[in-house]
């Protein structure tokens, strides 16, 4: 086995904080609202429940490659990653604050299937909160870099959160979308939806397909290594543009075309045979680096 | 209620309001002047298509009447559920949608939504909820999941959801609990022209001030930590737009 594959960490697998420590410069991080100055959700308390002194989400600041940045990692380990009032206000807090610090930017480690249903209201609000928030960090210059590749995914309130960020980077293993595959078969049918397809799943909302898609900035491998070095890049290049008629425009034919053009398809199979891909049944079973070279042959 | 009883209502100075495809969009007149109508109707799921075009029409308005208020009619039942509309990233076309909806704030549009019926997670995210204040009708279902489903998800019985939720606003159905928490700004009886244009009165003065959802939910005691929790984390004046 070679040395690269020992030393690779799965961001999959880890913890939020693990994730943290390998993203980060090293020794750079401090936490805000550490669980010693915290207290745990009295909601899921009143549901006999238990709670996390940090209500499953790490903020605080730190330095990329150098640079100053703001972070927020959900732990997709406790309640799924999910949003409730004290979770939400944290990410809201830590938004606010890169408005006034302006750091290099937001990182913000995804891993979450929305809102809380045990604080359903409070989820849906702070969800809301968190949009609103993270388009006034944007507007006041600072990128926010969404990173998904956790075993809960970005879905819900949390799939939209995602893509009013800067850019997404993901995984092969991370998941982008808005309802979940289990909620569309429970309301839908089976035939509709089979979440227990596993295959399917991904071919319809697993990072490969929504690189292909331009959905997703960056395609990075499941290492952490990997995400920490996408990420540095990502932002070395990028200059956060101030919110503009015309390129919300372009946004918008961009998606009424494509709309037109692959409205009707239900399978990635599909999708990436009509996108120009000559084997799209090949397109699981390519690496990272495969993947990026045959999105960069197509035509666009 | 009839669409056309809810136009009277709200409008009774005119406007030219086109339905297609469970979305409505057009022009209507107030004591402050002309306002930019937009929205869903018969619990709309939202789809791609319909985002796209509430989106389009948003950004009509910002091009063609620079600071027109907006006046969002929601109902929704939430996002479209299928196979195929994921697989174009619904999320992203909510995003865009929201994304349309925040330029027009930044732009000097103020916006306010009305919920007429129905408001439901993702299509109440996306849409409903990015207007600088909402504001429902008393009968209107405002929800992210009923209790029952609730239950089964969450493996909570049913009873003891339904106990908990007479006092706590923070997690069963209700437009009255989202007032309480801040989510939703005040609930009117019944539509009205002259609610309207009160609340018209005081958009320009919403939009000044930003998102102030936390201190609301706060001062009605329905969401006792988040407004102390954000600002512990970022500890000066909450975001306003310049």
């Amino acid at each position: 086995m070679s040395q690269a594959l020992v030393a690779r960490k799965s961001w999959f697998e880890a913890t939020a904080r693990a994730r943290l420590g390998g993203l980060l410069d090293a020794g750079s991080l401090q936490e805000i609202l550490p669980p010693g100055e915290a207290q745990p959700s009295p909601h899921l308390a009143a549901l006999d429940l238990p709670g996390a002194f940090d209500d499953g989400v790490v903020i605080g600041r730190a330095t990329l490659a150098g640079r100053p940045v703001l972070f927020a990692a959900q732990e997709g380990q406790f309640m799924g990653g999910a949003v409730g009032e004290i979770h939400g206000a944290k990410i809201v807090g830590l938004l606010r604050r890169a408005v006034q610090e302006k750091p290099a930017a937001v990182l913000f480690l995804i891993d979450s299937g929305g809102v809380r249903l045990h604080e359903a209201n409070a989820g849906l609000i702070a969800i809301s909160e968190i949009m609103r928030a993270v388009l006034d960090a944007r507007a006041a210059g600072v990128p926010v870099l969404a990173l998904v590749g956790g075993s809960c995914g970005a879905f819900g309130g949390m799939g939209i959160v995602a893509k009013l960020c800067s850019a997404i980077l993901i995984s092969e293993e991370g998941r982008l979308a808005l309802s979940g595959p289990e909620v569309i078969e429970t309301v839908a049918g089976v035939e509709e939806f089979d979440s227990k397809d596993r295959a399917l799943v991904w071919r319809v909302t697993g990072g490969k397909h929504r690189y292909l898609m331009g959905d997703c900035a960056g395609l990075v491998d499941d290492d952490i290594a990997a995400f920490r070095l996408a990420a540095s890049e990502f932002l070395a290049g990028w200059q956060e543009a101030e919110p503009s008629l015309g390129e919300l425009r372009a946004s918008q034919r961009r998606l009424e075309d494509r709309l037109a053009a692959y409205g009707a398809l239900r399978d990635g199979l599909q999708v990436w045979a009509a996108l120009g891909v000559a084997q799209p049944e090949s397109v699981p079973m390519l690496d990272r680096d495969s993947l990026v070279a045959l999105k960069e042959g197509l035509p666009t | 209620m009839k669409l056309q009883e809810l136009f009277d209502a709200l409008f009774p100075a005119g406007r030219q309001i086109t339905v297609a495809g469970q979305v409505l969009t057009g022009q209507a007149m107030t004591p402050q002047g002309p306002v930019a109508v937009l929205g869903t109707t018969d619990a709309a799921a939202i789809d791609h298509r319909m985002a796209l075009a509430l989106a389009a029409f948003v950004l009509d308005t910002v091009e063609q009447h620079p600071g027109r208020p907006l006046v969002f009619l929601v109902d929704t039942s939430g996002q479209a559920l299928s196979r195929s509309q994921e697989l174009l990233c619904l999320n992203g076309s909510l995003a865009h949608l929201a994304r349309c909806i925040d330029l027009a704030r930044r732009q000097g549009h103020p916006s306010l939504s009305l919920v007429t019926a129905n408001a439901v997670s993702g299509g109440f995210l996306s849409f409903g909820l990015m207007a600088d204040r909402a504001y429902a009708l008393a009968d209107a279902q405002v929800r992210v999941m009923d209790l029952r489903a609730m239950s089964r998800v969450t493996k909570i019985a049913h009873e003891r959801l339904v106990e908990l939720a007479a006092s706590s606003p923070t997690f069963a159905p209700g437009a009255e609990n989202y007032r309480r928490m801040g989510g939703i700004e005040a609930i009117w009886p019944a539509p009205s022209a002259e609610l309207l244009a009160a609340a018209l009165e005081t958009a320009a003065q919403a939009r000044a001030a930003g998102d102030q959802r936390m201190q609301s939910g706060l001062a009605r005691d329905g969401r006792r930590l988040a407004a102390k929790v954000a600002d512990a984390v970022s500890p000066s004046m909450p975001s306003a737009l310049a």
